[in-house]
C-alpha cells in the first residue's frame, strides 16, 4: 500500500458517499415537496430545527415515507459521515503501512470528529 | 412564499454560487450564505448550516479528480487537520454564542478578503531550502508530477502553518465556509508548499474540517432539512458544472466579475450587521 493508492481508494469512497447522500437527499426532497409543497417556507426567524432532526438517532428513527424531511436529514447525515469514513480509511491505510506516527495523528483527528458528532456539547 | 416556489429559487441561487465558486477556486459556501440572507432574508444561522453541508459535498466530490492528478499530500493534510478540526470545534461553539449582527460583520470582512484575493495574481512559488525539523520527522516533504518528471519539495515553517490552520478551522466553524483561501495561504505562503499541492490538499482537508463543526451545528438545530436540501443539491450541481467548464473558460474576466460581486456582498453584510438587520 502506497500513499498514492491509498488516496485513490479514498477518493472513490468520497465520491460514492457524496452521490449516495445526494440520491437520498433528492428522494427526501421530492417527497417533501409533494407533501409540504403548499406550506409556507419560513426561515426568517431562527427557531432551530425540530429536536428529532438534531441527532443521528432521532433522524434514523424518524426517516421513512411518513416523514420526508427526516429522509433529507438522513441524506445530510450520510454526507457529514463521508469525511469521517475517509479518516477511518486513512487510519487503516497507515496501519497497513505500519506508520505509527500517522496512526496516532489520524486517531486524534478521528477522536475530534467523534466528539463533535456524538459528544456532550457544552 | 410556499416551499414549491422557495425550493427552486434557492436551488438556482446555490447552483450559480457553486458554479462561480468552482470556476474561481474560492468555493461556493462563501457566496451562498450572503445570497440567502441578503436576497431571501433567511436567518444567518440557517444559511450557515446549509452552506456548511454544501461545503462537505463539493470538497468530497472534487477530491476524486484532484487525487488522480497526484498533487495532494495526504500526510500534510492529516497532520494539519488536527489544527483545523480543533479550530472548527471552537468556531462552532463561538457561532452559537455570537450575536448574528457580529457574525454578519465578520462574514463581510472575510468576503472582502476573498474579493481582494481573487482579483490579484497569485505570487510565484517561492523556493526555500531552510530545513524544518518537524517537517522531516513527520515526513511532510514530498514530490509532485511536473513536465520534467517528479519534482521534490521541502516544507518549512510548520508551526506557523499549524497555527494559521487553527485560525482557518475556527473561521470555517464560525461562518460555515470551507475557508479554502486561508488554508491555501497557510500552506502556500507560510509553509512554502507548492501552489498546486496547497490547493488540492486544502480541498482534501475542507470536508474533514467542515464535518467537525457539522456535528455541533446539527445538535444546535442549524441544519434545517427544507433549506439545506436545495442548497446542498444546488451547490453540488453548480460546482460539478463549473469544474467541467474550467478548461477554456475566461478565468481572468470571471475572477474580476466574481471579485466585484463578492465585494458588493461584503459591504452589504457589514452594513446590515451594523444596522442590526440580520
Amino acid at each position: 500500500m502506497t500513499d498514492q493508492r491509498l488516496e485513490i481508494i479514498i477518493s472513490v469512497l468520497l465520491r460514492t458517499g457524496v452521490l449516495l447522500s445526494a440520491a437520498v437527499v433528492s428522494l427526501g426532497g421530492i417527497c417533501f415537496l409533494s407533501r409540504h409543497g403548499q406550506e409556507q417556507a419560513e426561515y426568517h426567524v431562527f427557531h432551530g430545527a425540530a429536536q428529532i432532526f438534531r441527532s443521528a438517532s432521532g433522524v434514523i428513527h424518524a426517516a421513512g415515507p411518513s416523514n420526508c424531511p427526516a429522509v433529507i436529514q438522513l441524506g445530510l447525515l450520510l454526507l457529514i459521515l463521508t469525511p469521517v469514513a475517509r479518516v477511518v480509511f486513512s487510519l487503516a491505510g497507515f496501519a497497513l503501512e505500519r506508520d505509527r506516527t500517522y496512526m496516532l495523528l489520524t486517531t486524534i483527528v478521528l477522536a475530534i470528529l467523534i466528539y463533535s458528532l456524538a459528544g456532550p456539547h457544552l | 412564499m410556499t416551499n414549491l416556489e422557495f425550493t427552486p429559487l434557492v436551488f438556482g441561487i446555490s447552483a450559480v454560487a457553486g458554479c462561480l465558486g468552482a470556476l474561481t477556486g474560492l468555493g461556493g459556501g462563501v457566496v451562498v450564505t450572503p445570497a440567502l440572507t441578503l436576497l431571501l432574508g433567511v436567518d444567518i444561522r440557517y444559511a450557515i448550516g446549509a452552506s456548511l453541508v454544501s461545503v462537505i459535498a463539493t470538497s468530497s466530490g472534487a477530491a476524486a479528480a484532484f487525487v488522480r492528478e497526484g498533487y495532494s499530500n495526504i500526510r500534510i493534510g492529516m497532520f494539519l487537520e488536527i489544527a483545523t478540526t480543533l479550530g472548527a470545534l471552537l468556531g462552532a461553539f463561538l457561532a452559537t454564542r455570537t450575536p448574528t449582527a457580529i457574525l454578519s460583520v465578520i462574514f463581510g470582512l472575510v468576503l472582502l478578503h476573498a474579493a481582494w484575493q481573487s482579483s490579484r495574481k497569485r505570487p510565484a512559488d517561492a523556493k526555500t531550502l531552510q530545513p524544518d525539523l518537524i517537517a522531516r520527522r513527520l515526513r511532510l516533504n514530498g514530490s509532485y508530477p511536473s513536465p520534467d518528471g517528479p519534482r521534490e519539495y521541502q516544507v518549512s515553517h510548520v508551526k506557523t502553518g499549524f497555527s494559521l490552520m487553527f485560525g482557518a478551522g475556527t473561521l470555517s466553524g464560525l461562518l460555515g465556509i470551507g475557508s479554502g483561501a486561508l488554508k491555501v495561504i497557510a500552506m502556500d505562503q507560510a509553509m512554502r508548499v507548492p501552489f498546486k499541492v496547497s490547493t488540492t490538499t486544502s480541498n482534501f482537508m475542507i470536508g474533514v474540517t467542515a464535518a467537525a463543526s457539522a456535528g455541533i451545528y446539527l445538535s444546535r438545530g442549524y441544519i434545517e432539512p427544507g433549506l439545506a436540501m436545495p442548497v446542498m443539491l444546488g451547490v453540488l450541481a453548480g460546482s460539478m458544472l463549473g469544474a467541467r467548464q474550467l478548461i477554456g473558460a475566461r478565468v481572468r474576466v470571471l475572477r474580476w466579475i466574481f471579485a466585484a460581486v463578492v465585494g458588493v456582498m461584503a459591504i452589504e453584510m457589514i452594513v446590515s450587521g451594523v444596522q442590526g438587520k440580520l
